[in-house]
């Protein structure tokens, strides 16, 4: 090392740095390039549907000889197994996260949060197998006999243990950064624990629970699988849960299997129903970001 | 006088209030366990209903056999290949370039504002649903490059799928590595590039393959990219080169699933618990390097 020159070294020096800096905009690039992707596949599609149609259309039957281009359907699928999931792994992942952050001692923390977080890792076929074989017919059917074999339910309720760890994760790594002050201050005017956790230590990391919501929010309206297998291939705007419905990702899935050629409208339709999937999940996501940048401010 | 002035109604109700504080302060805690009981016993429920209903077809065969339409004699040796091929090309290209950008991020650009805007489309990246990386592989890679519905169109889909989450641990092993190592580097006047290679790399490598391998694990678990770009095939052949069509383990077990007999829910179960033995084998090995990691630090 000592014998190569210092301009030599410096020159190998600006070299990687510069080989790095390339590496490192290969994300970005990524980025660019699914929206363009997207977007310009989108605008054939729109030149053969109004976006009007695409926005406000109640049927969706693109596979069908008799085509609509109505969104609807596919997106109340979508927020509504999206909202049964949030609706599970909200009060059960924050319930764990104070557990874990407040409760457990540091060598039960270190045994339970990886187990917690082992849910997330679990490829999500698996979840759908689940779902289809043994939730709803051994355990949903005994509670609602008139259940489908594919629903919505129990796609909801997959889709909320795979966020799960998503909630409880991020919200006892929030409860964890309150300041210890707090605390202390509201022990010493003679709370007892419970008070200090429901009242100090929830309010002030409410940002980051808030936060954990929305980004599991988006992550479960994105899942596949689970929907694809357990959720059934039905587009059909309806509100009963123990229905089959087919949410976006779940169409992209079938169109998928099927086949789709490229340069027709069905091939088309993946990439308008890709682009509005990927705009809300984005919107959801830098909500989420923001709602921390915001709120963490105060302490 | 003290006393007498508690003896009034007030007393009463004081009291109970403090008997609901001691009653709720002892229930608190049980209730937040509920929701560590509910996760646990969900993953136990699943893994012991898993292999109750699979280990019964546990052959060697599934292995090593091609998919057939008949469930006693289908494997998923094609799906093994497949996904080793397209996982480890996926790997090969994700754990350099996340390696790359991590240290030009943490090393060489500081604060600046465009280091600020890379970790902001870092963490995009990491928003965006694994569907919708399988569309734009199907509309970029596959027709728009003409890679066709390649394993290389598949590895390539899979690495930029994985590419923010490894390049997280990879900034955050560099962020473990100590400054003041460092700046004695620099002040026996070493370069960026020296103190990279010889102090911060050597250091922060065993926690970097831990997210490298983390990386590879997801990627393995990942059916909804590749069923847009692959579809869903037969394949009765091992893959030849990188433009060969494929298919992967968990979209064998998807086709497997989606079939009503009771025969395939069972290779489905056994199918699973070979991706689900694969996984857990990735992710002690990952346990094992952070933990080797941790030892190198503290060793200087």
């Amino acid at each position: 090392m000592a014998s190569k020159s210092i301009y030599r070294r410096r020159l190998i020096n600006r070299i990687v740095q510069s080989a790095f800096l390339f590496a490192s905009l290969v994300s970005t690039a990524a980025l660019v390039v699914i929206f363009f992707t997207l977007t310009a596949e989108s605008m054939s599609f729109f030149t053969n549907v109004s976006v009007i149609e695409f926005l406000t259309g109640t049927k969706w039957t693109v596979l069908f000889a008799d085509k609509h281009f109505g969104i609807l359907p596919l997106l109340n699928a979508t927020l509504i197994t999206s909202a049964i999931a949030v609706a599970f792994a909200t009060p059960v992942g924050l319930a764990a996260a104070i557990y874990m952050s407040e409760y457990a001692g540091k060598r039960a923390r270190n045994l339970i949060k990886p187990v917690v977080e082992t849910l997330s890792g679990i490829p999500t076929v698996v979840y759908g197998y689940f779902a289809l074989y043994f939730v709803t017919p051994q355990v949903l059917r005994g509670l609602i006999p008139d259940l489908g074999i594919h629903n919505a339910l129990a796609v909801g309720l997959m889709i909320g243990v795979l966020i799960l760890p998503i909630v409880a994760s991020l919200s006892d790594d929030a409860m964890r950064s309150v300041p210890e002050d707090l605390r202390l201050a509201a022990y010493s005017l003679g709370a007892r624990k419970y008070q200090v956790v429901l009242k100090v230590i929830v309010p002030a990391a409410l940002s980051g629970i808030v936060a954990s919501v929305i980004l599991a929010f988006a992550r479960a309206m994105g899942e596949t699988m689970i929907a694809a297998i357990a959720g059934g291939f039905r587009p059909i705007l309806s509100f009963d849960v123990r229905e089959a419905m087919q949410t976006m990702p779940s169409y992209i899935a079938q169109v998928a299997t099927g086949d789709a050629p490229h340069g027709t409208i069905e091939y088309q339709s993946l990439f308008a129903v890709g682009l509005f999937l990927l705009l809300i999940t984005a919107a959801l996501n830098f909500i989420g970001i923001r709602v921390v940048r915001r709120w963490e401010i105060r302490y | 006088m003290g006393d007498q002035v508690l003896k009034g109604e007030g007393d009463v109700s004081l009291k109970r209030a403090a008997t609901r504080r001691k009653v709720l302060d002892g229930l608190v805690p049980v209730i937040a366990s509920i929701g560590v009981f509910v996760a646990i016993a969900f993953l136990v429920s699943l893994l012991l209903y898993v292999v109750v209903t699979g280990a019964g077809r546990l052959t060697p065969t599934l292995i090593t056999d091609y998919p057939s339409a008949n469930p006693r004699e289908a494997g998923m040796r094609s799906a093994i290949l497949g996904s080793v091929f397209t996982v480890g090309l996926a790997g090969l290209i994700c754990i350099p370039l996340s390696i790359a950008t991590a240290v030009y991020l943490n090393e060489y650009a500081g604060n600046k504002w465009w280091s600020q805007v890379l970790r902001y489309n870092i963490a995009n990246l990491a928003g965006v649903p694994s569907i919708v990386f399988g569309v734009v592989g199907l509309g970029f890679l596959v027709y728009g490059l003409g890679l066709g519905r390649s394993i290389i169109a598949g590895a390539f889909t899979l690495a930029i799928l994985t590419l923010p989450y490894v390049t997280v641990v990879c900034v955050e092993a560099l962020r473990a590595v100590p400054d003041d190592q460092r700046l004695g580097a620099y002040a026996l006047g070493a370069t960026t590039f020296e103190v990279v290679r010889y102090i911060v790399l050597p250091r922060a490598m065993p926690m970097m393959l831990t997210g490298g391998i983390l990386g590879i694990s997801r990627a393995l678990g990942e059916a909804a990219p590749i069923l847009v770009i692959s579809g869903l095939l037969f394949i009765r052949e091992d893959p030849t080169s990188l433009l060969s069509e494929f298919t992967v383990i968990p979209l064998q077990l998807y086709s497997w699933i989606s079939r009503p007999q009771v025969a395939f829910q069972q290779l489905a179960a056994a199918g699973i618990i070979v991706l689900l033995a694969i996984l857990l084998a990735l992710n002690s090995l990952a346990i094992y390097l952070r933990q080797r990691f941790y030892r190198r630090l503290e060793a200087g």
